[in-house]
């Protein structure tokens, strides 16, 4: 058995919570250990979206190791009020504090009865570096910060919408699909504007933009929850919450992202809400089926390879297969099953095959990818290796995105957005073919290279 | 207790900022950060992972949970003429059961899959705080490893929590001065020294900048026999006792390893920087003058001439587009502060704010000699203290790294990289001029127009 990752397909569980809290208006994050931990995700996270991020730390030394780090946090707390005066504090734990066995729950809560900080609420979630990905850190933050804020409320027409780690222009993008609608709802967490601030003069330190507290506190008076996740599995999530606690009608669907995908997020809207899917969200989808249309025969020429978060895989493969860019290899660095669950009877529909891999590293990635004749892949800029080595042009999509601009920008939900990541997909299919046709042309019949059936281009499957 | 107090310092943080000036006290550094600040500083691991990562040929394992080694994967610009092996990142990947249970079995099973798949003479185990806690024997691990395989097998003590990122570069230096000496059981002194050769110290082949160095101590008849750690190998580290000098460029990460080689192989050893056309003359001339050779020191002047000849009027025409600016610098380290100040002033640019992450007391002492009156210095700093000083001292420009670019666009102010991930050399001549070209490209940009 493997016992090394060899570079790495996720990150810790603290990142991922830090991308909840920073969906929370007026919120700051504090983790609860080493100096290091915060530095790294933040410098992670600015590279990405070109945003400053402050997250503070604990900043635990050799001493509050050994002798418990409650002075340490409750100091932090007193100087993150003090710099940022926030209106809500996540504090998350590192792998440091956990191991020794800290109680940030009662540190917290104790903290703010002794400061008699009424005004402040604060969510400790734990989330050691080495119990899970930071897929299952960020489903975890947004269910502690929804257990911890929502509170029985009356009944109001609003829905709940629960996204996953998308960007901050498809949060912008659900949210603009919702208005058309003329539906009433809250979205969590919204981290559109304050990883995505616009130039304003005086500067912001804390941004404005996050999904309202008291938006937060009533999500449990809502018709219904809309959670766009599928692959969290036994984990429990902010919709199972709420439902389990209110009696809020749960609804799962996978991330808009798809012409079925988003079909499906519509119809449900619909479904609960009475509202009709307007004339111009119509419009939109007959663009992206033309678009379908239009670039099919490149499309099908594809053959992916997709890693990542799960939720964000399952919506991408979904592309993937109506586009006939047929999926090979369909990894993620979460131990996640459900993702391959989710997507096995699909591909059996299709009679088609695809390597899973479940707790990757990119070591096994690319072994596949080569193994699978991989002719391109979509996911984080960590895949830039597989076009170093092996010549597989990348779609960047995804957190990290750290050698290109725009990753925050990049849209890719809804119909609109479909059809955008569509063109990334089929231009840079086309980008590689174009590159290399005429050199590839040239070995294969003028110099008589081409070992295989001559001037055999398409095949029904390989 | 006292809540939000908009543009304050926090009390604790006082000492570590200095007006000059105002109060002639020194500054207060090298401790920990505070709580609740958000210090721009990393850790211990990461001072370790910045100064041994550049060791081409070596698995670096990282012995912790995923994060540590995925933070870390290949996100510096250091160039290698060979291997490749650096710019991959391993770790145990620890889980629940190994915290619990200790995780020394999963260390030395990844040793041995490593080292079976990637041959290799040297493998770096760099230890997570995790490690740290858990208390797994590293050195005896490694201690066996390098038994069973036959090669080196080096543990860094660099658990995130024991200090700052200084004592991560001290665990890199223990590490390489344990790779350097193993093996050397002869009187160590007596090792014979290859005349005219160098070892380069504290360079870290960002963008091939020892590469250029290496090209311009040729011509002086002098070699460089190792970089420490740019481009360096196995072989070549084991080597370094051959050098009949040392000379440092980076001092904060290596004067601590440059005096133990002067106790131990007794290679002098001396501070250079070749960042601007001052510096950078002003130590090719230095290293030439120490080896006595005047065929040496006639070649430096007529290198020095040549370049110069060719750089002064290019860095003049960028000199004058910057008449009356004002730049900020927060940076790693102190010597790297102290040459962004020279730089500057090479192009016309007063300094306004020095801060670093890791400045010692001497080097703040510099700093404080050579700024203007009222330059704010700090040590340490985060994000509101950066902000409140740029504001106020009128700053145009900022020097920094990855987290402090996006804080300066924001406040509608120009941002020059000096970070480990740069893809464009700053050393030497050609690295003066990319520097001043890199600010102008920054500061004389149409952007800031449209934020008035």
């Amino acid at each position: 058995m493997k016992k090394v990752n060899e570079n790495s397909c996720h990150m810790c569980m603290p990142m991922g919570g830090i991308f909840s809290f920073k969906g929370v208006e007026k919120s700051m994050v504090i983790l609860h250990g080493s100096q290091g931990c915060a530095t790294y995700m933040r410098r992670h996270i600015a590279e990405h979206f070109n945003e400053p991020v402050d997250v503070a730390s604990s900043s635990l030394n050799e001493k509050g190791t050994i002798y418990g780090g409650e002075k340490n946090l409750k100091q932090g707390l007193d100087n993150v009020i003090k710099i940022y005066n926030p209106k809500f504090i996540g504090v998350l734990t590192t792998c440091l504090a956990e191991t020794i066995g800290e109680d940030v729950d009662r540190i917290v809560s104790a903290y703010l009865k002794e400061k008699g900080l009424v005004h402040l609420s604060a969510a400790a979630v734990s989330t050691p570096g080495y119990g899970g990905s930071h897929s299952e850190g960020y489903l975890k933050a947004c269910h502690q910060i929804v257990a911890a804020l929502a509170k029985k409320s009356p009944g109001h027409n609003k829905i709940n919408v629960i996204v996953p780690n998308i960007s901050p222009a498809d949060i912008r993008e659900i949210k603009r699909i919702l208005n058309i609608m003329g539906v009433d709802f809250t979205l969590f967490p919204d981290y559109s504007n304050t990883l995505d601030q616009s130039f304003v003069k005086p500067y912001q330190k804390m941004p404005t933009g996050g999904t309202k507290i008291s938006d937060i506190q009533s999500m449990s008076g809502a018709v219904a929850t809309v959670q766009t996740v599928l692959t969290a599995g036994k984990q429990p999530t902010a919709g199972a919450y709420l439902e389990k606690e209110f009696g809020v009608p749960l609804y799962e669907t996978p991330i808009p992202l798809g012409l079925e995908n988003t079909d499906i997020f519509l119809n449900t809207v619909k479904r609960i809400t009475g509202k009709e899917i307007p004339r111009s969200l119509g419009e939109e989808r007959g663009r992206l089926l033309d678009a379908m249309i239009d670039s099919h025969k490149y499309n099908f020429q594809g053959r992916s390879i997709l890693f990542g978060d799960p939720e964000l895989v399952l919506a991408a493969v979904g592309v993937c297969l109506e586009n006939g860019v047929f999926p090979v290899v369909v990894a993620s660095g979460s131990k996640n099953t459900r993702l391959q669950q989710l997507l096995q009877p699909r591909f059996n529909q299709l009679n088609r095959e695809a390597c899973f891999l479940t707790g990757a590293d990119f070591v096994s990635i690319r072994e596949k990818a080569v193994e699978y004749k991989a002719n391109i892949a979509i996911g984080s800029s960590e895949g830039k290796y597989l076009t170093e080595k092996e010549g597989i042009p990348l779609v960047r999509f995804g957190f990290p995105i750290h050698d290109r601009v725009g990753g925050q920008r990049l849209l890719s939900v809804g119909y609109n957005g479909t059809a955008m990541f569509l063109d990334r997909i089929t231009n840079t299919l086309l980008e590689n073919k174009l590159n290399n046709y005429r050199r590839k042309m040239y070995e294969s019949f003028y110099r008589g290279e081409n070992k295989e059936l001559i001037g055999a281009e398409l095949r029904w499957k390989e | 207790m006292s809540v939000f107090e908009p543009g304050s310092i926090v009390e604790e943080r006082k000492d570590f900022i200095h007006t000059k000036g105002r109060q002639k006290k020194s500054l207060k550094c090298d401790s920990d950060s505070i709580a609740g600040c958000v210090s721009q500083r990393a850790c211990v691991y990461c001072g370790a992972r910045v100064v041994l990562n550049p060791v081409t040929d070596a698995v670096h394992l990282v012995h912790g949970p995923i994060g540590c080694a995925s933070y870390t994967w290949d996100i510096r610009g250091s160039l290698s003429s060979g291997s490749e092996l650096y710019r991959n990142s391993f770790s145990t990947d620890l889980q629940e059961e190994d915290v619990i249970f200790g995780g020394e079995k999963k260390l030395t099973a990844a040793i041995d899959q490593l080292v079976e798949k990637y041959p290799t003479k040297l493998v770096f185990v760099y230890a997570t705080c995790i490690v740290g806690v858990i208390g797994d024997d590293l050195e005896a691990v490694c201690k066996n490893a390098s038994l069973r395989h036959g090669i080196e097998v080096i543990p860094v003590e660099s658990s995130g929590f024991i200090g700052n990122k200084a004592a991560g570069y001290r665990a890199a230096c223990h590490a390489l001065l344990r790779l350097i000496n193993s093996g050397v059981n002869q009187d160590n002194n007596k090792v014979e020294k290859i005349p005219m050769s160098v070892n380069y110290l504290g360079d870290f082949n960002l963008a091939g900048e020892a590469w250029i160095i290496q090209n311009y101590l040729h011509p002086l008849g002098i070699k460089v026999n190792t970089n420490f750690t740019g481009d360096s190998t196995y072989r070549s580290l084991k080597d370094a006792p051959k050098a009949s000098l040392n000379i440092i460029q980076c001092a904060g990460s290596m004067a601590f390893l440059a005096k133990e080689m002067e106790e131990m192989f007794g290679i002098p050893y001396m501070n250079i920087s070749f960042l601007g056309v001052e510096d950078t003359s002003g130590s090719l001339l230095r290293i030439a003058e120490f080896f006595n050779s005047h065929k040496a020191v006639k070649a430096a002047e007529e290198l020095i001439n040549r370049e110069e000849e060719i750089v002064k009027p290019l860095i003049e025409g960028y000199r004058r587009e910057f008449q009356g600016k004002k730049a900020a610098v927060y940076v790693g380290g102190g010597f790297k502060a102290i040459s962004l100040i020279k730089q500057f002033r090479e192009i016309g640019i007063e300094v306004v704010m020095v801060g670093t992450q890791t400045g010692r007391p001497e080097e703040y002492e510099t700093i404080s000699d050579m700024v203007e009156e009222g330059t704010v210095v700090l040590d340490d700093a985060n994000p509101t203290e950066l902000e409140k000083f740029m504001m106020e001292k009128e700053a145009h420009l900022l020097v920094g790294g990855v987290k402090e670019r996006p804080l300066a666009y924001k406040l509608g102010i120009a941002f020059i990289d000096h970070n480990h991930d740069r893809k464009h050399p700053l050393s030497g001549f050609a690295g003066a001029v990319n520097f001043a070209g890199e600010v102008y490209s920054t500061l004389c940009s149409p952007v800031w127009k449209y934020l008035k």
